[in-house]
């Protein structure tokens, strides 16, 4: 390995047929620039840079993060075209291809619990690149894509590819480099009127040595940023077009249909495949560990031919696992109450429980694979195609390189195609290792997906807080088990004794990453306890709340944002109510509040949502907000309706029929409010999911005195006394 | 057994069991990817055609039921070139997240709005009950109210 130098952050090239390509190590570029970037890295299909000019003046930009919905891509290009001044209307996006080069390492930060520190301000770190690389990862999820990837790469390799196009012109026209000015992808030199565009000027730039510390921009003169774009991705998803990768085909492909031992763990003792193997277009039955497998001509007629079927699994001594049991387990780690201080006027104790939530990604997981001798081709859907990669490898015994993956669009992510959930993978090229060379997609059945999923985890909390003559907390304490970390139990309050204590229960049921975490479960746990603090003081929650900020600035103006927002103290009519929240999550911090309508006889309408969200800055403002709509209505489905529960170990639910999620008629108006702030950016995919369930919850309490300490909150009866 | 159906405006004749559901017939053997599979069962309404101008739940609609009848798909939604209204609208707000269900909500919207050319907020509730997990449904809301040029016509 060469030596890891300061000038090799940034490396340059030339792409065949004339251009330029730039990128930034760590990311896009191994160690030593000479290693992958030469001239004849196009032809190596080692084309591993982001920034892409061809003559014709069109700027590919390589987006090393998936497209699940979420307008990463369009931001991140955004924010490379913002430092390039680039005229927008000519850049172009492109996935990465799941290549080691593309690892982007500050995931391992993020995942890490850290954040980027700032002293690494433009380059990026060996170490993280290193860690990345021996992981294999190339993830889009812990709303990391914007605030590392764009604000440590793509800005970088902009301001580079800019400087190396004005130091090309000036060489051309022998002027000096800062008399001549980028805009609109044309470099211009006013005092003789020369003009170039940046594909004219591509190769040339390319021969420019790489500047090491280019100058990004002032926010301030932002013009491609902080405004709304239209994302690049949604035509394609208007008529048909956009391919995921259920639509994938490749000629003389087969289709699969599984059936996975119901309860985790268990494995298939046997199954007698003859009626199946008679029936019309159905190649062979797999079987495999845990799941048996009906190959066939069409995903129907394996679908059909499966159900004839009788496989016998056993349940890996789990079948008499209930939700019931694992919440009395819970319910016993949790023991006695947290102490509190003698000198409490009052005290406030409530417990809270928390569900096992399905992801439910409108495509269900599907992968296609291809095996032949010692090499496979994948084609998938996946938040980490180098992770998906070596999960394919691995099932197969053969070495990543021998792997080619190909990711497609993702029909909705949340976590569920988060690196070491790659079941779907797993079992898709041990299906088509069997059907040797035949490619055969392999496609989840909805019931699969739910009964099959890596689950948001069951939680539990038990608090204690006690309050003086005043009204004042003394102390918040708690004791909560199914996982938990700093970011999800930290309270912004001033109160001065504060404590939370994890009780570890091991149960089967397999857990994941849910769109924002941990932080889904603690975030109804704290800011309904806070709010059950509020009353128990006497206090409106909101000005409870605000009273104890005083030293969390963002905290305070994001709370007092919402609290405008939804006009806040308003009268409402009887059986309304408002309820607010806030919390942190991977950088930013959200603010909601509920409006609620609840019925005498106990109907439950969200008619408004207000958000105050403080992100740092926003880069596209329009799916910047989607984002915040997003968030609200995932997490109102789950808050209102959603529970995955557990019998004789085995999953209950099966379809959207027992897993139901909201329509468009019960989704409320969302008012979205952001705060720029001089923090650094942070993440918005999942950060305005944790706040919902809480205000929800304090909102049915101050329209009904009705107190939920449990989710869903269908389960709590809301009919009036 | 051979089935006839006019899709996207062409005769096309399929020779496949008259129980499969014409969403596999049109992904698999029509190669008409833009209808998706979302949950087998007509709860999602990712599958969501036109089945001779009414919007049908495909993955629960034995092909043998369309049988002489023409289908149109999100692929043939569009009009010599020219985007529907409704998909003009998607574009205009934004609409798909991750864009998966978008076919079948897209569909289910313009069948409403032949129906009922300017529905009020109830009857877009009423009308369209397709899921989208990404939660498009504000925009979604407000896309049919510009489709429909019923802009600010409802709270």
């Amino acid at each position: 390995m060469n030596k890891w130098t300061r000038r090799a952050f940034i490396g340059a090239g030339t792409v065949a047929g004339g251009g330029f390509l730039l990128g930034v190590a760590g990311f896009a570029f191994a160690p030593s620039r000479h290693s992958l970037v030469s001239d004849d890295a196009a032809e190596k299909g080692q084309l591993t840079t982001w920034i892409t000019i061809t003559p014709d003046n069109v700027i590919t930009i390589l987006i090393p993060h998936c497209e699940m919905g979420q307008g990463t891509p369009t931001a991140l290009a955004m924010m490379a075209a913002e430092e390039l001044e680039a005229d927008w209307s000519l850049v172009r996006v492109q996935e990465a291809p799941a290549l080691d080069a593309y690892a982007n390492g500050y995931i391992i930060r993020a995942a890490g619990g850290e954040y980027v520190p700032a002293a690494l301000g433009r380059g990026v770190d060996y170490g993280a690149y290193r860690i990345a690389e021996w992981f294999g990862f190339q993830v889009t999820g812990g709303s990391t894509a914007v605030r590392s990837t764009g604000e440590y790469g793509m800005r970088v390799a902009g301001a580079a590819a800019k400087e190396m196009l004005l130091a090309a012109a000036a060489g051309q026209w022998a002027v000096s480099a800062t008399e001549c000015t980028a805009k609109g992808s044309r470099i211009t030199h006013a005092p003789s009127g020369r003009s170039s565009t940046f594909g004219e000027l591509a190769r040339a730039a390319a021969a420019v040595s790489v500047p090491t510390s280019p100058a990004l921009k002032h926010p301030d003169s932002f013009t491609i940023r902080r405004t709304s774009l239209a994302r690049l991705d949604i035509p394609a998803k208007v008529d048909g077009s956009a391919v995921y990768a259920i639509d994938f085909t490749t000629p003389g492909m087969l289709y699969a249909a599984l059936e996975m031992a119901p309860v985790q763990g268990g494995t298939l003792i046997s199954v007698d495949t003859t009626p199946a193997e008679s029936m019309p277009g159905v190649k062979k039955v797999v079987k495999l560990n845990a799941a048996v497998a009906v190959v066939a001509d069409s995903f129907w007629r394996a679908r059909r031919a499966l159900a004839a079927l009788r496989p016998d699994f056993s349940d890996a001594g789990h079948g008499d696992v209930s939700t019931a049991s694992i919440f009395a387990a819970f319910d016993k780690a949790l023991g006695a109450p947290p102490e509190l201080p003698k000198n409490a006027a009052k005290v406030v104790t409530a417990d809270y429980r928390a569900p096992f939530l399905a992801h439910a990604t409108m495509e269900p997981m599907v992968c296609t694979a291809k095996v032949d001798g010692g090499r496979a081709e994948v084609w998938t859907g996946v938040q980490d195609p180098l992770n998906a990669r070596s999960t394919a490898a691995k099932a197969l015994g053969i070495g990543p390189a021998n792997v080619h993956l190909t990711n497609f669009l993702l029909g909705g992510g949340f976590g569920r195609r988060l690196p070491f959930n790659f079941d779907y993978v797993d079992l898709s090229v041990r299906v088509a290792e069997a059907m040797s060379p035949t490619p055969v997609k392999t496609i989840w059945t909805r019931e699969n997906d739910i009964q099959h999923d890596y689950y948001r985890g069951a939680a539990m909390s038990r608090h204690a807080g006690a309050l003086d003559a005043n009204g004042t907390p003394l102390a918040a304490h708690s004791n909560y088990t199914g996982g938990g970390n700093s970011e999800a139990v930290f309270m912004p309050y001033a109160i001065a004794e504060q404590n939370t204590e994890e009780k570890e229960v091991k149960h089967p049921i397999r857990p994941g990453q849910w769109r924002s975490v941990l932080n889904s479960q603690h975030g109804f746990f704290k800011e309904s306890f806070i709010d059950e603090m509020a009353h128990a003081a006497g206090r409106d929650p909101f000005e409870f709340r605000r009273g104890l900020l005083g030293n969390q600035p963002r905290f305070k103006a994001a709370l007092e944002k919402a609290a405008v927002l939804s006009g806040w103290g308003l009268p409402l009519p009887r059986g309304e109510g408002r309820g607010i929240a806030i919390c942190e999550s991977f950088g930013t911090i959200v603010a909601e509040v509920v409006h609620v309508a609840v019925s005498a006889d106990g109907q439950l309408k969200v008619p408004h949502v207000y958000a105050a969200v403080d992100c740092g800055d926003v880069v596209n403002l329009d799916s910047a907000t989607a984002q915040v709509e997003g968030g609200i209505i995932f997490a109102l489905s789950a808050a209102l309706l959603s529970e995955i529960t557990i019998a004789q170990g085995r999953i209950v639910e099966r379809n959207f029929r027992d897993y139901p999620m909201i329509h468009v008629a019960d989704a409320p108006k969302i008012t979205t409010a952001f705060i720029r702030s001089d923090a650094p950016l942070g993440g918005l995919g999942e950060p305005c999911v944790p706040p919902l369930a809480p205000a929800l919850a304090n909102a049915i309490h101050a329209a009904t005195g009705i107190r939920v300490r449990e989710l869903p909150i269908s389960k709590t009866p809301l009919k009036r006394a | 057994m051979a089935i006839t159906i006019t899709v996207n405006g062409t005769a096309r004749t399929l020779d496949v069991e008259p129980e499969m559901p014409l969403l596999w017939a049109l992904r698999e053997v029509l190669g008409l990817t833009g209808t998706k599979f979302g949950c087998g069962i007509s709860a999602c309404g990712a599958c969501t055609v036109h089945l001779d101008g009414r919007a049908v739940r495909s993955c629960v609609l034995p092909i043998s039921a369309a049988d002489g009848k023409t289908v149109t798909t999100i692929e043939g939604l569009a009009q010599d070139g020219t985007l529907h209204k409704v998909q003009q609208a998607w574009i205009a707000h934004q609409v798909p997240q991750c864009g998966y269900c978008q076919s079948g909500m897209i569909m289910a919207v313009a069948e409403l709005l032949t129906r009922t050319p300017a529905p009020t907020d109830e009857e877009i509730d009423a009308g369209v009950t397709n899921i989208c997990r990404c939660g498009t449904f504000a925009r979604v809301r407000a896309a049919i109210h510009a489709a429909a040029g019923t802009e600010g016509a409802t709270s």
